[in-house]
C-alpha cells in the first residue's frame, strides 16, 4: 500500500463511525425527536461490542452485541421522551452521562486485553484496482454496512410512502396524527434504529478503528456525528461527505502531529472539535438552508389528544 | 396495556414538590438492585454509599469541597436553562476561569499581597464569562446551535489546559511532572472553619444561590428570564430581547462556572494540573434539574450530588465495588427526576386492552398513536 493509499484508506476508517452514528441519528431528527444521547448510546455499544467479542471470540457476534447495546439504551430514552414526554434535550444530556458511566462500569474488567479484529472482506476482482481498490473494496463489514445504510435512508427517506409518513410526522406532528399516521409508534421504531446505528458505530470504534476497550473511547464523535446531522442539512449524501471530510480532518491532524510539526500535539488535536463549530457556523449563516430542511416539529412535545 | 397521558388542566403543586425526593428513592430502589446483582448486600452497600459519608468531621467537609463546584455552576445553568439557553460546556468555562485565575499564581508566582485572591476570583469569572461568550454570540448573532458549539469548546479548554500546564507553565522545578507550581499562601482560597478543607467556595456558592434566588423571584430581569424561556413571541410583545437574553445567560452561568474552578484550583487542589475537574461540568446539569432550577433547591441537589462523588470513593474502599458506581448512580438520578417530572404536568393513566371504549381503537391500528 501506497501512502496515499494508506492515508485514504485511514480516512474512511475514521469516518465509518460518524457515518454510522449519524445517519441513525438523522433518521430520528427527521422524525421530529432529537436525541442528544448519540455519545451514550455509542460508548454502550463499544463495550459491549468489544465484551461480546471477548467472550464469544468472535467479532461478528461483537458487533450484533454493539447493535443490541445501542437499540435496548435507546428504548430508554424513547420510553422517556415519548411515553412520558420529558425534555429530549435533558434526557438526551442524561442518556450521554448514564452510558458514559456504565460503561465505565461494564468495561472496567476488559481494561488493556488485546482486542478481537473486525476482519477485512475483500470484494474478488474489486479490491486489487490500484489506488481506490483497497480504499473501497477492501474494507470490513462496518463499512460496507455504513454506505449500505446511507443509500438505503435515502431511499427510504425520499422514495416510500412509509418515508414520507415519518418525514411528514418530523414536519408537523399535529396534522400526521389527524390523518391517521402513527406518531409515537414511528418515533420509537426511529430512536429504535438511531439506536442500533450509534450502537454500530461504537462497535466499529472498539473493533476496528483502535479494537480494545479504553475508558470514554467515543471521545467525543457521538456530538460530532449530531453536529454532521446539522452540517448535511438532514440529507443523507450530504452527510457522506460531510463525514469524509471530517474523516480527513482528524487523520490530517493525526499526521501531522507525526511528522512533528512546530504546533503542540494539544493544538493539533482541537482541530477536529474547531473544525465541527466552524462548519456550523457556516451552515448556520444561511438561514434559509437551515429553515427549509430542518424537521419543523424537531424535539417538540407531543401528546395525543384522544 | 398501554401509559397514556392526560394534561392537568394547571401544574400539580404537591408534585413539583415531591418530584425530586420520589426519584431519589426511585434511584436507591436501583442502586439497592445494581448492588444485589454485583452480589453484594444492597443495605450495606448503600449504607456505606449515602449514610457512611455523612458521619465523620472530615468527610462533611469534603462534601462541602465537591458541592461548591457543583451548586455554583448549577446555579448559573439554572438561569440558561430557564431561558431556553442550553449551554452544557459548563465543564470547559470551568477550566478556563480557572486558567485565567491562574495567571496571577502562575505568571507572578512571587507576588504576596492581599489583592491576589480578589484579581484572582475577578479574572477567573471574566475567563469563564468570554469563553462562554462564544458560543453565546454565535448564537445570538449566527443562529448557530449552542448545545454543539459549547460542548465541543469543552474538549478544546480540556487540551488547551493540558498544553499550558506540559508546556510554557510546567513547574522549573517539580521533576517534568504535569504541573504548575504550587501556589504561594496569599493565592490560597482560605478554609472556613481552622484545620478543616472545605473552603470559601462554599460561601461563594450560597451567596450565588441566594442571590440569583432574589433576582428571579424579585427583579425585573428574573421576570424577563421567565418570560423569554417560556415564550419567545410573548418575551418579544414584552419588548425583551432574545439575543440579548442569550448573551446575559451565557456570561451569567461562565462567570460562575469560572469562579467554582478557580475555587476549585486554590482551594482544594493548590496548583494547575493536567485534568482539575472529575465532571463537575456536567454534573451541575444533573444539580440543576434535581433542584427543579430554583436556586435554593440547587443547595440542596448540590449536596446530594457530592454525597454521590463521596459515596463512590468509600464504597469502593468498604465493599469493592467500583468508583464508577457514582456516574451511574447520578446518570440515573437524572433520569428519574427527568420522568418524574411528567407527574407535575400530566397525570398518567395505565389502560387495558380489554376496555370497552379502547377496543375500537385497537381495531383500526392505523387510527392509534401508541
Amino acid at each position: 500500500m501506497g501512502l496515499f493509499e494508506a492515508i485514504l484508506f485511514s480516512v474512511m476508517t475514521a469516518a465509518t463511525p460518524l457515518v454510522l452514528a449519524a445517519i441513525g441519528e438523522l433518521v430520528v431528527e427527521r422524525s421530529g425527536v432529537l436525541n442528544l444521547g448519540v455519545e451514550g448510546m455509542m460508548i454502550m455499544g463499544a463495550v459491549v461490542a468489544f465484551a461480546g467479542a471477548q467472550l464469544s471470540g468472535s467479532a461478528f457476534v461483537g458487533v450484533l452485541c454493539g447493535l443490541l447495546a445501542g437499540a435496548a439504551f435507546s428504548l430508554l430514552f424513547g420510553f422517556l421522551t415519548l411515553t412520558l414526554v420529558a425534555n429530549q434535550v435533558a434526557t438526551g444530556l442524561a442518556l450521554t452521562i448514564l452510558g458514559l458511566g456504565l460503561s465505565g462500569m461494564i468495561g472496567e474488567r476488559f481494561i488493556g486485553l488485546p482486542g478481537v479484529r473486525l476482519p477485512v472482506l475483500n470484494v474478488p476482482g474489486l479490491s486489487d484496482v490500484p489506488i481506490v481498490g483497497r480504499v473501497l473494496f477492501g474494507q470490513d463489514l462496518l463499512f460496507y454496512l455504513s454506505i449500505a445504510l446511507v443509500v438505503g435512508v435515502a431511499w427510504f427517506l425520499f422514495r416510500t410512502r412509509a418515508g414520507l409518513k415519518l418525514r411528514a410526522i418530523g414536519d408537523n406532528h399535529g396534522s400526521a396524527h389527524a390523518l391517521g399516521v402513527p406518531v409515537i409508534r414511528t418515533r420509537y421504531l426511529a430512536v429504535l434504529f438511531g439506536g442500533a446505528c450509534a450502537g454500530l458505530a461504537g462497535a466499529h470504534l472498539s473493533l476496528v478503528y483502535t479494537p480494545q476497550w479504553v475508558e470514554n473511547m467515543s471521545a467525543g464523535r457521538g456530538w460530532i456525528a449530531l453536529a454532521l446531522v446539522v452540517f448535511a442539512s438532514w440529507r443523507p449524501w450530504r452527510l457522506l461527505a460531510g463525514a469524509y471530510l471530517f474523516g480527513a480532518v482528524s487523520i490530517g491532524q493525526l499526521h501531522a502531529q507525526a511528522l512533528g510539526i512546530g504546533i503542540p500535539s494539544q493544538f493539533m488535536s482541537m482541530l477536529p472539535y474547531l473544525a465541527t463549530i466552524l462548519v456550523l457556523v457556516l451552515i448556520s449563516m444561511d438561514r434559509r438552508l437551515t429553515l427549509i430542511n430542518r424537521p419543523a416539529s424537531l424535539a417538540q412535545p407531543f401528546v395525543p389528544e384522544r | 396495556m398501554r401509559i397514556e397521558l392526560e394534561k392537568r388542566p394547571e401544574r400539580s403543586k404537591l408534585f413539583s414538590i415531591l418530584s425530586p425526593f420520589i426519584a431519589l428513592g426511585l434511584t436507591l430502589i436501583a442502586g439497592a438492585i445494581l448492588f444485589l446483582s454485583l452480589g453484594k448486600n444492597p443495605v450495606e452497600a448503600l449504607f456505606f454509599f449515602f449514610i457512611d459519608p455523612l458521619l465523620y468531621g472530615w468527610s462533611l467537609h469534603e462534601l462541602a469541597v465537591k458541592a461548591a463546584p457543583l451548586i455554583l455552576i448549577a446555579v448559573g445553568l439554572s438561569v440558561c436553562f430557564r431561558s431556553n439557553n442550553w449551554n452544557i460546556g459548563a465543564e470547559g468555562q470551568f477550566v478556563m476561569g480557572a486558567v485565567a485565575g491562574s495567571v496571577i499564581p502562575v505568571v507572578f508566582h512571587e507576588w504576596q499581597s492581599l489583592l491576589v485572591l480578589p484579581l484572582m476570583m475577578i479574572s477567573a469569572m471574566l475567563g469563564g464569562a468570554a469563553y462562554a461568550a462564544i458560543p453565546a454570540l454565535l448564537k445570538a448573532r449566527l443562529n448557530t446551535n449552542e448545545i454543539l458549539s459549547s460542548l465541543m469548546l469543552v474538549y478544546v479548554a480540556q487540551l488547551f489546559l493540558d498544553w499550558l500546564v506540559r508546556g510554557p507553565w510546567r513547574n522549573p522545578e517539580g521533576f517534568n511532572f504535569p504541573e504548575t507550581r504550587n501556589f504561594n499562601a496569599s493565592a490560597i482560597l482560605p478554609e472556613i472553619v481552622d484545620g478543616g478543607r472545605a473552603h470559601f467556595g462554599l460561601v461563594f456558592a450560597i451567596i450565588a444561590a441566594l442571590l440569583t434566588w432574589f433576582m428571579m423571584r424579585h427583579t425585573l430581569k428574573g421576570f424577563e428570564i421567565a418570560v423569554l424561556g417560556q415564550s419567545q413571541r410573548a418575551g418579544r410583545f414584552a419588548g425583551f430581547s432574545a439575543a440579548r437574553m442569550v448573551i446575559f445567560a451565557f456570561l451569567f452561568s461562565g462567570a460562575l462556572a469560572g469562579l467554582a474552578g478557580i475555587s476549585e484550583v486554590s482551594g482544594a487542589i493548590g496548583q494547575l494540573r493536567p485534568v482539575i475537574s472529575p465532571g463537575y461540568g456536567f454534573t451541575a446539569i444533573i444539580v440543576a434539574f434535581l433542584g427543579r432550577l430554583n436556586p435554593l433547591g440547587i443547595v440542596a441537589a448540590g449536596l446530594v450530588l457530592a454525597l454521590t462523588y463521596l459515596g463512590g470513593e468509600a464504597a469502593q474502599i468498604s465493599i469493592g465495588v467500583s468508583d464508577k458506581v457514582a456516574r451511574l448512580f447520578q446518570g440515573a438520578l437524572l433520569f428519574f427526576v427527568l420522568a418524574c417530572d411528567t407527574l407535575i404536568h400530566y397525570r398518567i393513566r395505565i389502560r387495558r386492552p380489554a376496555a370497552a371504549g379502547s377496543a375500537i381503537a385497537d381495531a383500526r391500528p392505523q387510527a392509534e398513536t401508541n
